[in-house]
């Protein structure tokens, strides 16, 4: 028989102004198991918890019930006090006649009787805790970091500045992501390449960092601290440890028709490529569908001119197994396709663009090594109209657009617009907004520079219809300030696509069991206070695979993630919640419900030798749950038919013993 | 709001719900019958949200809405501004006499410039 002590909070006012606290404490002096009950102004307090410590030792108890606020609250408070006298942590139960009670009834009367009824289900409860204990489990102290973009660039270097080993898998022939491909980043206008490319070299040099490029995620197994990752490392017929970048390969290939995608196909590349000339690691990559020598066996060009001997036509996708504690999410972005968008042409004329094309028409390293032109004749264009919020905002319907704002479009607009007027100063320029939404530092200041002091028109309406005709494209919009239906003769129309995550994240998510919302943007374990963790235990979520965000964003929660890895990663064990699922192997039928329905993974079924009654021996298949990974949620104690499933410090005794106990 | 005519039973009528618009004005960006009108689709959607109508009431700019439903494809919110001006004007027209239109009506309400409801109508109908 347990011997309970029973502690009433008052919460000052908060719980004794609509609760009767001594009341409840003389009430829950005569339920089974109740020794001592008493109140106390604040039980949080350093002397509340020893009026709590005192009880346990003067009454020798075994179990502690707290009326006080919710366990989200105090509930840890409270066990480490229980603790330091002597119990188990996970004999305390708390009963929460604050939010549940005293601050959503008015009546002292309902209010006391009802914090009575919490009071007594909690002793019930109480009653059949067992001390739990959590497991341990080793920590491999590796990070891997998913996506090479800036998120996963500063996130690696942020890791393995605090002496922790990091890889960073990039499914794309070099690190560097979107941000390589930009021109100028907002608000201070410095070159997205200048302040990237040094970062790249840096996790080059890095001596704890290594870079697994044109390679993706094939499986994650195992749990927090102990991940088992599969790469698929795809064959780049270069030999990369030979391969010194000298581009020799690439200006002799004779198949350079391919398009450009580092350019937005915009121009076309060689067969054998480096996407650029700062590319990490600065190694040739031969694309398997336009290689002529891969395709026909014919060619073999660019073997020959190798000095180094880097070519290996038969080079295969390796698979390389590693260990990790922690892994980190940076997928990033991509603009959505414009495809559906007929009234603004995008499919109809090469002129109108999306801005990350702009981008690309404005780099030094571009189509048109940094001129402004116009992609469908090569003249400069006197007359741009920019169109914001393109698939953003969009409530319409999934298929044509995006319900989120996407957050970076009113800057990079203002900013391409600021450039343009700076550099063409013959050329107007128009800007539709629904609204400008520029929060930030010096980034309201930005757009206004770019009205102020270079001139741009920015009207408040949205563009109706673009319509190419011969050279111009004609653009009908409104313009609500002045009430007017307005149309002009445009020489290029540039559309601020709405971003989508990364087409790769939904996969991943489903090897990592890592959660994900209706957009595909993975979820965060609390919006305000876990932004950084996915609610999966040891995954990690950086820069734009978890929402819109500019670069001064991505780069302060790509260093937040770091922070929580490395806290992750500098523990020798992790202890475990002992509040997981078990199963009763003689009950489970191996019906497998409860791995279906496991959003953790953490349930296995394996075959186990049972000697029978008959002195014969049956291999029956049976449930495990491993207590690592198991995050208690419960679900599988409600699916198992047979009641194998039960859940350590909420057992269905102990549930049915509280519904009885309120019923009464 | 007006004694006259119900706001709310216009909007439940029309089955839209003006409450959705962010005020882009993507609508009066793309209606081709736009200067023909006093007021305009993204001016219908507001009155109609505030429940401001008496003026639009009197105005010839609800007729001269085509019904071309260009408003209601293009619109980013699904607001469907030609759904509520086409239960503004069947409102009122009803209300004109208790009774229907009569075919005498007609001929003043005509605008030579535009290409009639019943003709865009139709093709709406039968072009899919």
């Amino acid at each position: 028989m347990q011997r309970i002590g029973v502690f009433v909070c008052w919460c000052g006012s908060n719980i004794a102004g609509t609760v009767d606290v001594k009341a409840v404490a003389e009430a829950l002096k005569f339920e089974p198991g109740v020794v001592h009950s008493t109140d106390y102004q604040y039980m949080c307090s350093q002397a509340g918890q020893n009026l709590i410590k005192d009880a346990i030792k003067e009454h020798n108890l075994t179990g502690i019930v707290v009326c006080s606020c919710s366990p989200r609250m105090h509930e840890a408070t409270f066990r480490k006090t229980a603790q330091s006298a002597g119990i188990n942590p996970y004999m305390v139960e708390i009963a929460n006649i604050r939010e549940q009670c005293s601050w959503v009834h008015k009546d002292m009367a309902i209010g006391t009787e009802k914090a009575i009824i919490l009071g007594k289900a909690a002793v019930a409860k109480v009653n059949l805790n067992a001390p739990l204990t959590p497991g341990e489990s080793p920590v491999t102290k590796r990070a891997l970091v998913i996506g090479g973009g800036i998120a996963g660039i500063q996130t690696a270097l942020d890791i393995a500045d605090a002496g922790f080993e990091v890889d960073i898998v990039e499914k794309k022939p070099t690190i560097g992501g979107k941000m390589a491909q930009l021109d100028k980043t907002f608000p201070t206008l410095d070159c997205a390449a200048c302040i990237l490319t040094p970062k790249m070299v840096d996790v080059a040099q890095h001596e704890k960092i290594r870079i697994f490029s044109y390679s993706e995620v094939e499986s994650v197994k195992g749990f927090v601290g102990n991940f088992n990752v599969t790469i698929k490392k795809h064959a780049r017929y270069v030999k990369e440890d030979l391969c010194t970048g000298c581009g020799a390969c690439v200006e002799k290939c004779p198949q350079k028709k391919v398009a450009n995608e580092f350019n937005l196909n915009m121009d076309n590349r060689h067969a054998i490529y480096i996407p650029f000339a700062q590319a990490v690691p600065k190694v040739a990559t031969i694309d398997p569908s336009a290689c002529t020598m891969l395709k026909t066996g014919k060619c073999g060009v660019c073997s020959k001119i190798c000095a180094a001997g880097a070519i290996d036509y038969t080079q295969k996708d390796e698979y390389i197994e590693e260990k990790y504690g922690a892994i980190v999410v940076a997928t990033g972005f991509n603009p959505i396709s414009l495809e559906k968008f007929d009234e603004y042409a995008y499919s109809q004329s090469k002129d109108v663009i999306t801005s990350l094309e702009f981008e690309r028409l404005t780099n030094a390293a571009g189509p048109t090594a940094g001129k402004l032109l116009r992609p469908s004749d090569g003249k400069h264009p006197h007359k741009i109209v920019f169109v914001q919020c393109v698939g953003s905002r969009c409530s319409a319907g999934a298929e044509k657009g995006k319900e989120y704002c996407s957050k970076i479009c009113c800057m990079y607009t203002a900013k391409h617009a600021m450039l343009v007027r700076d550099k063409y100063p013959d050329t107007e320029v128009y800007v539709f907004y629904i609204d400008v939404r520029t929060p930030g530092k010096n980034f309201d200041e930005f757009y206004r520079r770019a009205v102020e002091e270079y001139g741009v028109h920015y009207i408040k309406g949205m563009v109706g219809k673009v319509t190419p005709e011969g050279e111009v494209l004609k653009v009908q919009g409104s313009d609500l300030i002045n009430n007017k239906q307005i149309n002009i003769d445009a020489d290029l129309v540039v559309l601020a696509a709405a971003i989508e995550p990364d087409k790769s994240a939904r996969p991943l998510a489903t090897k990592l069991t890592a959660s994900m919302d209706t957009n595909d943007f993975f979820t965060e374990a609390h919006p305000k206070l876990r932004p950084v963790e996915s609610p999966t235990a040891g995954v990690f979520l950086s820069g734009a695979c978890q929402g819109p965000k500019d670069i001064p964003e991505t780069v302060s929660q790509a260093g937040a993630a770091a922070a929580k890895v490395i806290g992750l990663l500098a523990k020798d064990k992790l202890l475990g919640n002992p509040c997981v699922a078990r199963s009763n192997e003689l009950l489970c039928n191996g019906c497998s419900n409860c791995e279906k329905v496991c959003p953790y993974g953490a349930i296995t079924y394996i075959d186990k030798d049972f000697r029978m009654p008959d002195r014969t021996t049956r291999t029956r298949r049976i449930a495990q749950v491993n207590p690592a990974v198991c995050q208690g949620c419960g679900a599988c104690t409600v699916t198992c038919p047979s009641g194998a499933m039960d859940l350590n410090g909420f057992t269905n005794g102990q549930i049915m013993a509280e519904v009885d106990a309120i019923c009464k | 709001m007006t004694n006259k005519y119900s706001v709310e039973e216009i909007i439940k009528r029309s089955g839209a719900n003006p409450l959705k618009c962010m005020k882009c004005g993507k609508c009066s960006a793309t209606c081709p019958a736009y200067d023909e009108m006093e007021y305009h689709p993204h001016q219908f959607v507001s009155m109609i949200a505030d429940g401001d109508i008496e003026a639009l009431v009197k105005s010839d700019s609800i007729y001269r809405c085509l019904s071309c439903f260009a408003c209601v494809e293009r619109c980013p919110r699904g607001v469907e501004p030609a759904k509520l001006i086409e239960a503004l004007k069947l409102e009122v027209i009803r209300k004109k006499g208790q009774n229907y239109l009569t075919p005498n009506d007609i001929p003043n309400m005509l605008n030579e410039d535009l290409p009639q409801q019943a003709i865009v109508s139709a093709f709406r109908k039968y072009t899919k």
